[in-house]
This record gives C-alpha cells, structure tokens and sequence, in this order.
C-alpha cells in the first residue's frame, strides 16, 4: 500500500499528543508500518504544534510536506488555513471552528481573518468543520475536543470500531475513560 | 514486543537492554526524554546533573569504576562537555561509555544550527548515527560493545527528526552485567604530558582499526537498485528522506557510522556509477571526506547548502526536477509564535524592565520570550550562562553610564548550570553589575526538569536544595533580595532601587511555573465592560487571554489563571 500522510495541527496545548497516540495505536493494530513525528520545546508555548501521522507497508520520511497530506485535522479555524497547502488533491480537511487569537492579533499588528472556513470551501476544498469545543464541554470537559476530532476522523475512514475503542483504553486513564468515549461517539456523529 | 517508540524512548530502551547503570545527563531539547525514559526503568541510576560536562565526567568515572554508563545533551551542550570529551577520548574507558548528542536540524528549539560530527571527528572519538527508533535502540547496543572493544567512548548523534518521530520498535528483555573489575592504570587514566603521550599514540592506533572498522561493519550498508541512475551517499534523517524522493531511482550507501568514515566502501560505490550525490543536513563532511580520498564525481552542499533540513521535497525538487500541487489562501494568515503562558511569572518582570527602557542581557529558556512583541525586553541571548558574564563585560566597557541601566535575567537552572561562575566574576572583578534570577522552580521550556535548587531529583524523590540567596551572598554579593513577579510594584521599585545603587546586586524574582501541577490558580479575572475604556494598558503585558473586542478588553476564562498583574495595570479598576 502506497503510504497514507494525516497532519494534526493545533495551538501548544490542546492536546494534538493523545490525539495522535490514538490514531497511532489504531495504525498499528492494523499491521501497518507507521511514523508519528511531532516537534517538542519552544513551540509548544502557545504556538502552532504540528504532528505528522504516516502509515503504509514501508513509510521512509516521518515528515508531511505540502501537497501530500490525505487529511489534515485542526483544532483551531487559523492554523487550518495555515495548513490548507500540506493537503492533497481530494485529501479531506477536518476542523475545529474554534478560534484562538495569535498574539499578531492580540497585539493589533494583524487582523483574525473572517469567514475562514466560506473561503477554504470556495477554494474547493472538502472541508468538515464542527464545533468540537462543544461537543466536549458535552462530553463533559473542553478539554477532550482532541478525542471529538478524531471520532470525526473515523466516521471518515474505515479502520474498525474496536480499534478506536482499545486505542482509547490503553491511552486514556481509567478515570477519564468514560468521558473520552462519549467525546469520541459525539465526534463520530458529528458531520 | 513491537511498540510505537520515539527515537528518545527508544535510545533509553537500548540503554536498558545492553545493561547501562548509570545514566547523567542535562536536559536539552531535543535530547532531553532519553533520560527522562531512561529514569522509569529501575535497574538504571539515572540523575540530572547542573551540566554537561559534570555529567560526562559523572558517567566517564562511572565508566572507569566498571558500570556500563551514558549521558545525554543537546548539540551546543556538547560544547560544554567538549573539555571532558577531549581527554576521554585518550582515556577510553573500562566499561562501555556512550555519549548522545542531539542535533537540532532546522533549529526547531536552539540558538543555533551547529554539526556535532565536527567534535567528533576533532576529539577522535567515534560516531555513530541511527535513522529511525529501530536503528536508535540497536546502535545504542552495538556502541556499548564496540565501545568496549576500541576501549573508546562512542557518540550516538541524534537530530530532532530521529529524536522525536515515533516509529516501531521490537523490544527484547535487558542483559544484566556484572560491574567489570577496577585496576589502577595511572599511565591509561591519568592523562599527564608523559602518560598523555603514550595514549595519543594509541588513539591514532584504534582510529586506523575503527576505520578497517568502518569499511564491512552492517552499520554502513549500500543498497542497489537495478534501475538506479545515480548513486546516494546519506546519513541519519536524510538516508528516509533520500529513500522516500528516489526511491528505486538511486541506490544508497547508507553511513551508519559518521566517524571515522570508511575509504574503499566509499571508493568502490562510487566507482559503480558517474553521478554520485551526497545528501547530508547541515555540513558537508561526508562530501569532503570524498574528495579527500580522491573520489571526485561527487556533488553536495552546491546543490543542498550548508541550512537546515532536507526533506524529501527538496531532494524530490533539486535532483528529479519535481513539485507538488497545492491549495493556498491568498489571505494573510497571521504567525502564531510561541508566548510566555498565561500567568507565567516572568511576564510581570519583563514587563517592569521594558516600561523603565532598561537593557538586558538573556539566557537560554522559556524567559527569551521576552524578547518578543509586545515586551522586546530582551537586548542578547548567546547561550547558556553568557547573560550574567556578558553584562560584566557589557558594564565594564561602558562604565557607570550602562550600570546603573542594564540588567542579566537567567533562570534558575541555567544558573545552576553555568551562570554561578559568571556570578563569581562580577563579585571577584568588582563590576557594578545587576543580575535577576527568574526562580519558577522548575527547568521549563525543556518539559519541567528537576534541577539542584528544587529540592527534588530526577526519580522525584526529595533532594538537598541549593539557597539561591545564601549562595549569592557566599560568592560575595552583599545585596540579595527577593520579589514577587506577580506584584509590579514590589518588582519595579526593587529593580530601580537594585539599578541605582553603587555595588552589584542580585534579584531573585521567585514564583513557581504557573503550569506546575501543585501551582494553585486564582478564579479567572473578568472586564467589567462598563468601566473599561479601552485604553490597552492591559495588552501592554502581552498576555494570550487578553483581547479586545469592540474597542473594550476582554479576559478569555479557560486560558486566565487569575495571576492579577492585569489587574494592577488596570487604571479605572475595570479587571475584576
């Protein structure tokens, strides 16, 4: 199988480390060969955070460069646009509406753009975007919209059930579990 | 067992499983979590050390005592250790000794981009260089066996890639090995001119022998394709990135071993084609090593140059001529750079330092954010420790006309590290020099780091804790004090009082990360949006949670932890 290139992008912070535990764990209990590369230090003090999932019968490169991503899922509308160029032709862009100020803006040096998600739909785009903040906060805490945008991610492919399910038990604490689930079945009914 | 691994945790695997004991290291990203994994595994004693070249002498004496032992750093903490790595080279060791250096390709998280195979190849110690977590884990091994057999350290170079993409892992159960026995060997450790001269001999010897090494061990690997229309020679990141661009359209030499570099291995797959390419990041040390044993059809740095990484499209693009498509807005996207966090107590301090204009010299951590907007409080940033000496010499070249303006800010573990030293020169040199320490107890842009003035270690378990301000006043400087970071007007009447007068000072400015678990955070403050009158005094701080939304502030309440210095800097008392 030709190698498959997913981006999990965000701001320091919102947890894009478990979401991409999960989707590894998934990747490896099917048997592929896989690679998750994320980029630790500096950038994660409120900057944009980027980790790259690859998987296939041999992945090389453990980095996504532009064009070649088949999904790219955002925990915030900006770094979306930001990471509009890594996707694919025909690759799927999968969001979070939330928006969370750059300090450009904070600051007045730059302006948040507007109706990001009208203008990467007119560019062509498959783009899903869903209020994960949300339907955490449904599942119980913000803090899970991580878990929602991969339940998103897998009413979009079609890895098993029970891998999500196992994934989700041997990286969430048993505490957390139950919450994180609900969060996952929200995310996966989403679209 | 296979699992998902990051390079790092599967460095520390290896180390387990060749029977390493003893393990001291500083952290530095991206080198730091080898050791962090390495403390989990009870069989191994793992420590911070205060730097680099204490923990290479720690794990060279423990080397000599007989255990298997390890440390670990960044690139430019190599340069710290350089001293220690020098004579270790002409010591060897008794057992194994391997040395991680992690390079930082693209400086993701470094104050620059340098190639550690240099030292290596100017100390003579040798070097090897894994591709992925499997290679990391098994490299780590064959470097303890090797290390022993050469009777030499080894350096395993690291980069951010290897370091930090996971990829999987077969893991096997760890061998357990007695301590080897310890003879005194004055004329093999003891490296004065007269022993010293001795082993200099030998290790010109065992370079020659690593070199015969080099040319057949499985380290070191071609790959042929039938259909290849050039030749590749590669190392580290750069062989995955080479492998997924040309695919079967190049074969490989794959160097495993990054020091010393094989001769007739090199010259024999050249030979087998007209174009060979050397694909390495940063310099061209392989390239060179080319032409130095007369192989001349090659091409490198011309066409790669000397910057950052060389992924699989700039490979795809400089040699196939290849591009990919993409989709780009063609609106602005604004940057999201990194911040100082909500609550983050060096905000209050800059902040005090930017509005009274006073120069600054900075150090390596999460306080070089300073320099950024809205604060640019910073003035220099070189490396760890060079806050405190530089602004001596800063001080010393302009006299009272930048004493009584200027200020170092470092945190507390780079002082521990190597700002002590500077410390010692104010109060010996007798500047009138003004150093704060941003005390939050932690190591923080490393991922919160135990270090000697927490009172805790690595394992977590409770620790002697260094007295920042006995220390101070032990060195010999008379005026120490104390202040709270989240109360402005406590913290700027002591930087004007501590600047103004006629002696040096120190300014511990103590408040622990506000991301610390056992930090507790205030309710998070709301704007009364009829009293705000949009005056921006409170973006003045640069704060994340703050904004303005239709000329008023506006406090986000899942990034505020209450900290209060908006609050203070509120003039209409709109901050509640």
């Amino acid at each position: 199988m030709e190698t498959k290139s997913i981006m999990i992008v965000g701001v320091g912070g919102q947890g894009s480390l478990l979401a991409s535990r999960l989707l590894g764990n998934v990747l490896l209990a099917q048997g592929y060969d896989v690679k998750v590369s994320e980029v630790h230090g500096m950038s994660q003090r409120g900057g944009s955070v980027v980790t790259y999932v690859k998987y296939g019968d041999r992945v090389y490169s453990p980095v996504v460069e532009k064009g070649e991503a088949d999904a790219v899922i955002s925990f915030e509308m900006l770094e979306a646009a930001r990471c509009l160029p890594y996707l694919k032709k025909g690759g799927h862009l999968i969001t979070s509406t939330q928006q969370i100020d750059p300090m450009p803006v904070i600051t007045g040096a730059a302006e948040y753009p507007e109706d990001l998600a009208g203008k990467i739909k007119a560019a062509g785009v498959d783009l899903v975007a869903v209020d994960a903040l949300a339907l955490a906060e449904e599942a119980g805490t913000a803090k899970a919209s991580n878990v929602v945008l991969m339940g998103v991610l897998a009413s979009l492919t079609d890895f098993p059930e029970e891998l999500w399910q196992s994934a989700l038990e041997q990286c969430v604490p048993p505490k957390f579990l139950e919450l994180n689930k609900k969060a996952f079945e929200l995310g996966r009914n989403a679209r | 067992m296979k699992k998902l691994m990051l390079g790092n945790q599967a460095f520390a695997r290896g180390l387990y499983e060749a029977g390493c004991r003893i393990v001291s290291s500083y952290p530095g990203t991206p080198s730091t979590e080898i050791t962090e994994e390495a403390a989990k595994y009870d069989e191994i004693y793992a420590e911070w050390a205060p730097n680099e070249k204490v923990a290479m002498e720690t794990a060279l004496g423990a080397s000599i005592a007989g255990a298997r032992a390890f440390c670990g750093m960044k690139h430019v903490g190599l340069n710290v250790a350089a001293d220690p790595l020098y004579t270790a080279a002409y010591t060897g060791v008794n057992a194994g000794l391997v040395i991680a250096v992690a390079d930082d390709q693209g400086m993701h998280s470094s104050q620059n981009e340098q190639d550690s195979r240099h030292h290596a190849i100017a100390s003579k110690v040798p070097m090897l260089e894994p591709s992925d977590s499997g290679e990391c884990k098994d490299f780590v091994k064959l470097a303890f066996e090797l290390s022993e057999q050469f009777d030499a350290p080894f350096i395993v170079r690291m980069s951010t890639r290897v370091a930090h993409s996971q990829s999987i892992v077969d893991t096997v159960d760890r061998e357990e090995l007695p301590l080897k026995e310890y003879t005194k060997t004055p004329q093999k450790y003891v490296m004065m001119p007269a022993f010293a001269k001795g082993r200099h001999v030998f290790v010109e010897e065992r370079t020659r022998k690593l070199t015969e090494y080099a040319e057949t061990t499985p380290l070191n690997r071609v790959e042929i394709s039938d259909s290849a229309e050039f030749g590749v020679i590669t190392n580290g990141a750069a062989y995955q990135y080479v492998k997924e661009a040309l695919g079967d359209k190049a074969s490989v030499l794959k160097l495993g071993m990054v020091n010393p570099l094989p001769v007739k291995l090199i010259q024999d797959f050249a030979a087998k084609y007209d174009k060979i390419y050397v694909i390495e990041e940063l310099d061209g040390i392989i390239e060179q090593h080319c032409r130095n044993i007369g192989v001349n059809n090659v091409q490198g740095k011309e066409i790669f140059g000397y910057i950052g990484e060389l992924p699989q499209s700039v490979i795809a693009e400089k040699l196939l001529g290849q591009k990919k498509d993409f989709v780009a807005l063609e609106e602005n996207i604004p940057v999201r750079p990194p911040v100082m966090c909500p609550g983050c107590p060096h905000r209050g301090l800059f902040y005090c330092l930017s509005k009274n204009k006073i120069t600054v010299s900075g150090d390596i951590g999460c306080y070089t954010l300073g320099a950024a907007a809205p604060l640019f409080a910073v003035d220099t940033t070189i490396c760890m420790g060079a806050s405190i000496s530089a602004l001596h010499g800063f001080n010393k070249a302009r006299g009272a006309e930048s004493e009584h303006k200027t200020v170092a800010v470092i945190g507390d573990s780079t002082f521990m590290h190597s700002g002590m030293t500077g410390l010692v020169n104010i109060a010996y040199n007798d500047s009138n020099s003004t150093v704060i320490i941003l005390d939050n107890s932690i190591t923080g842009m490393t991922g919160h780091q135990q270090n000697p003035t927490t009172g805790k270690n690595l394992k977590g378990d409770p620790a002697a804790a260094v007295n920042l301000e006995e220390l101070c006043r032990a060195i010999g400087i008379k005026r120490v004090r104390v202040v709270d970071p989240y109360d402005l007007a406590q913290t700027e009447a002591a930087i004007k009082e501590e600047l103004a007068a006629d002696e040096a000072s120190v300014i511990i400015s103590r408040r622990p990360c506000a991301l610390l678990k056992y930090v507790k955070h205030a309710p998070a403050l709301k704007v009364d949006t009829d009293k705000c009158v949009g005056c921006k005094m409170c973006m003045k701080l640069g704060c994340p949670a703050i904004s303005m939304k239709d000329g008023k502030a506006v406090i986000d309440h899942t990034q505020c932890v209450g900290c209060g210095i908006c609050q203070q800097q509120c003039r209409v008392g709109a901050i509640e």
